[in-house]
């Protein structure tokens, strides 16, 4: 049922001002899998995510949807394949959250085209994926963080997209919320077919859910591939900068991170730190 | 998607109806003032007229059952009184909305973004430089609003405008106008000081239905502009980012809306001077009375009207025997307004 659209990008370069932030950066997503990108902060993964989404405008290279080059394209209808939550969005003061996610209804809507039944439709499936139905008519501004969070996952949902970018999704929520989305996410991959990207910053999470992953460092792909290809002891020190060992997840056998800070660790596994 | 119950789409649905009769309530509530507003203004003045006398005036091009003085005092005096006061006010209420709207900033209305403030420096130019009275006034005030906003947005234009870099331009090139403004006056005659005092107040007097002719030609082109506009406005309040996420054509949208705000504020401008104020608190107060009800378009349309109106009548009838203009009102009321919001906000630690 799905179209199984293509998104990639060729020699990208992103930046802001006079500062580049990415550079001739090349990746092709691949269709109906879940792609998460990890990284440091400010190594550009919101950037790339942007750039990826026509939110920013390259300053060389090219971002392909289907084959076409997307800052070529009707906005709205690139808006119709490609939804995106960016990393903080803003809510109108006093918005209610049924209100706010019918917006994400927006690109279906047009002059002749207004409010009809299948939209209703789309933002209580979407409430209810995010588990926000008994939220629909209070103020988005009086929601805690992560109820906040998952409003703006269902404005995103209620696009209807195949295609779905999104800026850390999990941030603000509780352990247990944050895996609902994460299976949410993964059942819109592997039942309907639809292509996710999202940034993370939970390495175990990242290995468990994601299909494909990227590592980026300074605004490079510093490695793409399945969880247990690309996430190695090695990856994780010149990504992170961090020592970790890597043990098997016992309840997906996905890598799974144990970090080696300084403090607490015990003095053989310090030893050989060292 | 498949639908799951109808348990859903129905919560959904009730939410949307609740809105939906908050909003309708609210447009009855305002209608209901404003004509309250206007029969008000049209009855009572040094010769009161009753109600039922007035409707007879009203109805009489109609009727034909004529009666000079009372007709006169009704439709040749205060009807294009209180009709400047809807007319002015209502395009002011627009405007305010449209910039506090598009900018996401309450305080980022016409009149404190500069736009009025370019009028009033033309403006007075024209009266104390130039001699000119009138028309030509009215004209040069249009001018300088589309000038000053020319000017605005051309320097806040880096790679697209920000509101934020918008509003703080604004508000410098205000300061910028009002200094013109204030220059002029040194090099004024006393004669022509009093003119350009009175306009910069903004003042419903001697209104007549020929001289509201271009704000009322503006307001039926550009309402219908704003109100089709305004659907890409509820996408800009989401952020630049998310609103082209949505796939609106950001920039496109935000010239659109401000050029309509700013010709809506120039017309009004040239009307009735720069009735202080009108088009900042309407916005606010439309919103208040809304709620979580959506669009504050007409609404503030209507507050704009009807807070001009109202403010006309304080102004004639209810301090003593000087009559005042009408700016004087809506500036002292507009001045305890702004002290509300601020506290308002600070209060809710959301700071403006
Ligand atoms: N709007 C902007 N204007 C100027 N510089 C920016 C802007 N947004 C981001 N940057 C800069 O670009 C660099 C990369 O930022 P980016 O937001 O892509 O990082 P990130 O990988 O998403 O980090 P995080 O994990 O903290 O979200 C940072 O140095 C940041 O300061
Ligand atoms: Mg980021």
């Amino acid at each position: 049922m799905s179209a199984n659209h293509q998104l990639s990008a060729a020699d990208l370069t992103l930046g802001y001002a006079d500062r580049t932030i990415v550079e001739k950066l090349s990746i092709a997503i691949p269709p109906a899998r879940f792609t998460v990108i990890v990284g440091a902060n400010a190594c550009g993964k919101s950037t790339l995510l942007r750039g990826l989404a026509r939110l920013l405008t390259p300053r060389a290279g090219t971002v392909y949807l289907d084959g076409r080059a997307i800052h070529q394209m009707p906005t709205k209808e690139v808006a119709t394949l490609l939804g995106v939550l960016p990393q903080t969005p803003v809510a109108p003061d006093g918005i209610t959250v049924a209100d706010l996610v019918g917006r994400g209804r927006y690109p279906h809507q047009g002059w002749f085209r207004q409010w009809v039944a299948a939209d209703d439709a789309a933002v209580a499936n979407a409430l209810q994926a995010t588990d926000t139905l008994d939220l629909a008519g209070r103020a988005v501004d009086e929601l805690s963080g992560g109820q906040r969070q998952r409003v703006w996952i269902a404005m995103a949902l209620a696009q209807e997209t195949e295609l779905l970018l999104l800026d850390e999704p999990t941030t603000f929520l509780d352990i247990n919320h944050q895996v609902e989305v994460l299976d949410l996410l993964t059942d819109l991959v592997h039942e309907r077919g639809r292509t996710v990207v999202a940034v993370l910053h939970d390495l175990n999470l990242a290995c468990r859910y994601a299909d494909h992953i990227v590592a980026m460092r300074d605004g490079k792909v510093a490695a793409s591939g399945t969880p247990p290809e690309v996430v190695t002891p090695e990856l994780v020190k010149s990504v992170f900068g961090m020592d970790a060992e890597v043990v098997s997840d016992p309840v997906s056998h996905t890598p799974m991170i144990v970090p080696v800070g300084r403090h607490k660790v015990k003095a053989k596994l310090k030893a050989a730190a060292e | 998607m498949s639908t799951t119950g109808f348990a859903p789409v129905g919560t959904v649905v009730a939410v949307r109806r609740r809105l939906q009769r908050r909003y309708a309530l609210v447009m009855a509530l305002l209608a209901v003032l404003t004509l309250a507003a206007i029969g008000l203004a049209l009855a009572v003045g040094d010769y009161p007229l009753p109600l039922a006398e007035v409707v007879r005036s009203l109805l009489s091009p109609f009727t034909g059952n004529v009666e000079p003085a009372g007709d006169f005092i009704v439709l040749g005096v205060r009807l294009p009184r209180a009709v400047a006061g809807l007319l002015a006010g209502g395009a002011f209420g627009l405007s305010g909305v449209l910039f506090q709207s598009v900018l996401r900033n309450p305080l980022a209305s016409p009149d404190i973004v500069g736009i009025t403030m370019g009028a009033s420096a033309t403006a007075v130019a024209a009266i104390i430089v130039f001699d000119w009275s009138g028309t030509a006034v009215s004209l040069s005030a249009c001018v300088g609003a589309v000038v000053i906003a020319l000017l605005i947005y051309g320097l806040s234009w880096r790679n697209g405008v920000t509101p934020y870099r918008l509003v703080l331009i604004g508000i410098g090139m205000s300061a910028i106008a009002g200094a013109v403004v204030s220059y002029l006056f040194t090099r004024a005659r006393i004669f022509d000081v009093q003119e350009a005092l009175a306009w910069l107040t903004g003042s419903l007097n001697g209104a007549s239905f020929e001289h509201l002719a271009p704000l009322a030609l503006a307001l039926l082109v550009l309402t219908p502009v704003a109100a089709v506009l305004w659907r890409s406005l509820n996408a800009l309040q989401l952020g630049d980012d998310t609103a082209k996420a949505l796939g609106t054509r950001v920039e496109l949208s935000r010239l659109g809306l401000i050029i309509v705000a700013v010709l809506l504020a120039a017309a009004a401008t040239a009307a009735v001077g720069p009735v202080a104020f009108v088009a900042f608190v309407s916005g606010p107060i439309a919103r208040r009375l809304l709620g979580p009800a959506g669009n504050a378009l007409l609404p503030s349309a209507l507050v704009g009207g009807l807070v001009t109106i109202g403010s006309d009548f304080v102004a004639q009838h209810m301090l003593g025997r000087n009559q005042l203009p009408v700016g004087v009102v809506t500036g002292a009321f507009g001045a305890v307004f702004l002290i509300y919001l601020l506290a308002a906000a600070h209060r809710s630690g959301r700071g403006g």
